[in-house]
């Protein structure tokens, strides 16, 4: 069969499964935009208001259900658009393909009108990318560019196509070899491994996101309950413990619980799934957990001694490998390493409840009463800052692939991009909460205009302390309170500004009036913001400055920092 | 330690791709001292071989990110007393008829071989492992070189190797 390469394009897609893309026309990818056109009951195009939002929505769908996600961008702006997207996913290993135009193959190197060279600019913020100027090249590199992005560790594909490839005809042959089946791994230490852990009096388990990708949660549970060990986790992996389990010690790091930093510090066995150590957890590499031996489990052999040393390792795919080393393990309770943390948990920070109709709205009542509203289907998504912070620590439940967040990169802006993905992945069946700060959702509130056209019923809870809050929080701790460029002063109505852009808005200064709003909110068909008013000194505890260890911990007083 | 290190690395034959590998040492700064690079018997397999300095910590992550590359097929690393090692140097000195028979008299003695000689210049030209190459250079000490190039080291592992190119 004969066909132009924007129709092997739309075919390729079918053929992988994708049901939606992100993106937005232009000149070099109008022949791709016709094809999509044609194919629109197949295959449905959500057009973002910015090519960052379309990044961000791909990615958010990526996460929601485990699927590659799909955007789509013309060359030059609208591929350097996709940029802050694309790196984003990179860091936290979401599985996504970007496809973008480019100018036509006469035109390529002659710094053409819109033509830029972006396979140069993506080459270290993807897994992989291409670039295909023969359209003859482009069915098998579209395929392989799925395969990649969703083998081994996942990540962002990137695929440059230039304008006469999407026109120029070639025979289309459907895909005929039958997926690589994988080989069997087979791993050769998890005798000695389950040795180690049987044998140890405190050991201790370190989640990472890795755990969410292999969709190894009830493995990690199960290792948890039956040799009795506590465990904390990553950003990344916000929702693989069970809460009020008595081995989940919470959130790990920088502004992680006091016991779960103090325990992981103090343990003779630590046991790392998924994780790269990074510099948010092992604040101080060198010494970070210098006492214990370290068993580092991970897919990508690159992580494992990169930040920090281990004395095990095991380079492969966590389910399969808890599943191999699980019989091994011995059943058993740990009271006495239980002791010792339960006197730890004595100095965990506790947030202070307001009244209801208190004036001083508190972050974490917020959260918590979101949880209790939104009930245990809700998908959580956050932009980057102190509200981002509140929202890993404070959220009571999180199913699987259900908390997305920008960890690696930290990008402000990420979460309504991300949120309106999720929510178009799971058709509006679960609410989603965007959880976002009045500094990151300056910067991508404008895809309230794609919630509006889609009728995507997002909730945004806008938690504005009218600061570049976490900015803020280290200029008063470490920088005398100066406070250079975090207090901006906006005026922005965000009521108002909602309803501008055919949204619902609401404003809330107490808890009440705050779960008036959200109890409206969840019945929306489209979205709605509530904004949150907050004191500008609310901080994230406890809080270990970088580069130190939990021995600096700040609990919950700013006098602390720098002692 | 700061050791000098030697790698091979199997890739595909694609554009782009050393872009990609010297790419990736800048930005995980890792220093490269030498790189060679050419296609091989198979057309679509490059064959690289860098040598690089760091301690075995940076050599291990050296590896194993060269690895994570989707062209890379191989990365093996090489013991040099495991491997015969060459690279290829080419010098040209100043000459003028005070010295020129002590030029050519070095080359001999040396086994340089004088690859052209045109107007008070002369070419050297030799080929050997890495130190051998200093030595060679450190007898050239006494003339005027006016340029001078090496091409980096290339090797190959002594006898039975196993490649496995199909991953
Ligand atoms: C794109 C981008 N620019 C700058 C930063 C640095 N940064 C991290 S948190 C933060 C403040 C975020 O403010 P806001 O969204 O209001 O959240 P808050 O901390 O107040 O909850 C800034 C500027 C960033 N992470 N991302
Ligand atoms: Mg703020």
């Amino acid at each position: 069969m004969t066909l132009n390469g924007s129709e092997i394009l739309v075919k390729v897609l079918l053929e992988e499964g994708v049901d939606t893309v992100f993106g937005y026309p232009g000149g070099c990818v109008l022949n791709i935009y016709d094809e999509l056109y044609k194919s629109s009951d197949k295959i449905r195009h959500i057009m973002t208001a910015h090519e960052q939002g379309a990044a961000h929505a791909a990615d958010g769908y990526a996460r929601a259900t485990g699927r590659t996600g799909v955007c789509i961008a013309t060359s030059g702006p609208g591929a350097t658009n996709l940029v802050t997207g694309l790196a984003t996913a990179y860091m936290d290993s979401v599985p996504m393909v970007a496809i973008t135009g480019n100018v036509p193959n006469s035109l390529i190197g002659r710094d053409s009108f819109q033509e830029v060279y972006i396979t140069g600019i993506t080459m270290p913020i993807t897994k992989h990318n291409f670039f295909v100027n023969d359209v003859n090249q482009l069915a098998d590199t579209l395929r392989r560019a799925f395969e990649i992005a969703h083998t081994g560790r996942f990540g962002p594909v990137h695929v440059d196509i230039t304008k006469d490839v999407t026109a120029a005809l070639c025979e289309y042959t459907p895909p005929t070899a039958e997926k690589k089946a994988q080989k069997p791994v087979e791993y050769d230490n998890l005798e000695e491994i389950a040795e180690v852990i049987n044998s140890a009096e405190r050991p201790f388990v370190y989640c990472g996101g890795g755990i969410r990708l292999s969709g190894a949660e009830e493995e990690v549970q199960r290792l948890i309950a039956k040799a009795d060990i506590p465990a904390s986790y990553t950003l990344m992996a916000a929702g693989v413990l069970g809460y009020g389990d008595r081995n989940n010690l919470g959130l790990l790091g920088m502004h992680g619980m006091y016991s779960g930093n103090k325990a992981i510090f103090n343990s003779d066995v630590m046991i790392a799934l998924g994780t790269r150590f990074s510099d948010r957890v092992a604040l101080n590499g060198k010494n970070f957990c210098k006492n214990s031996k370290i068993i580092h489990i991970d897919i990508a052999k690159s992580e494992i001694g990169k930040n920090v040393p281990c004395e095990y390792s095991v380079n492969g795919d966590i389910k399969d490998v808890l599943t191999k080393l699980l019989p091994l393990i011995k059943e058993q309770k740990r009271e006495k390493w239980h002791a010792d943390i339960d006197e730890w948990k004595k100095h965990d920070h506790v947030p202070v409840d307001v009244p209801e109709d208190s004036h001083e709205l508190k972050p974490h009542q917020i959260i918590r009463e979101t949880c209790k509203m939104a009930g245990e289907d809700a998908i959580y998504v956050t932009d980057v800052g102190q509200h981002q912070m509140w929202a890993a620590q404070y959220i009571s439940h999180v199913k699987p692939n259900s908390f997305l967040t920008s960890g690696g990169l930290g990008t402000m802006g990420y979460g309504y991009g991300a949120a309106i993905g999720a929510t178009i992945a799971t058709e509006g069946t679960r609410p989603v909460i965007h959880f976002t700060g009045d500094g990151s959702f300056h910067m991508n509130l404008n895809e309230a205009c794609t919630a509006v056209s889609y009728n995507v019923p997002v909730i945004t809870v806008i938690m504005n302390n009218q600061v570049l809050g976490m900015v803020h929080q280290w200029q008063q701790f470490f920088y005398g309170r100066r406070f250079s460029s975090s207090e901006p002063e906006r005026a922005t109505n965000y009521k108002a500004v909602a309803e501008g852009f055919g949204a619902k808005g609401y404003h809330c200064e107490t808890l009440a009036e705050y779960k008036a709003a959200l109890a409206e909110a969840l019945k929306a068909n489209g979205p709605v913001w509530i904004e949150c008013l907050i004191d500008r000194f609310e901080n994230v505890y406890p809080m270990i400055p970088g580069g130190k260890t939990v021995e600096d911990t700040i609990i919950n007083n700013p006098e602390e920092a720098g002692k | 330690m700061n050791e000098k290190h030697y790698l091979i690395l199997l890739v595909e034959n694609n554009a782009g791709v050393l872009t990609r590998i010297s790419s990736l040492f800048c930005q995980r700064g890792f220093n490269i001292d030498t790189l060679t690079v050419a296609s091989t018997d198979n057309p679509n397999i490059s064959r690289i071989t860098v040598s690089c300095f760091g301690d075995e910590t940076v050599y291990e992550q050296i590896m194993s990110q060269t690895e994570k590359l989707i062209e890379t097929k191989q990365v093996i690393s090489i013991e040099p007393e495991h491997a015969v090692l060459r690279e290829l140097l080419l010098v040209k000195v100043e000459t003028d008829s005070d010295n020129v028979d002590e030029v050519v008299r070095t080359a001999a003695h040396h086994h340089f071989r004088i690859v052209d000689s045109h107007k008070g210049y002369m070419v050297l030209e030799t080929s050997g492992s890495p130190e051998k190459i200093e030595r060679m250079l450190a007898l050239l000490k006494p003339f005027k070189i006016v340029e001078m190039c090496r091409t980096g080291a290339t090797a190959l592992e002594k006898g039975k190797v196993n490649y496995d190119l199909d991953n």
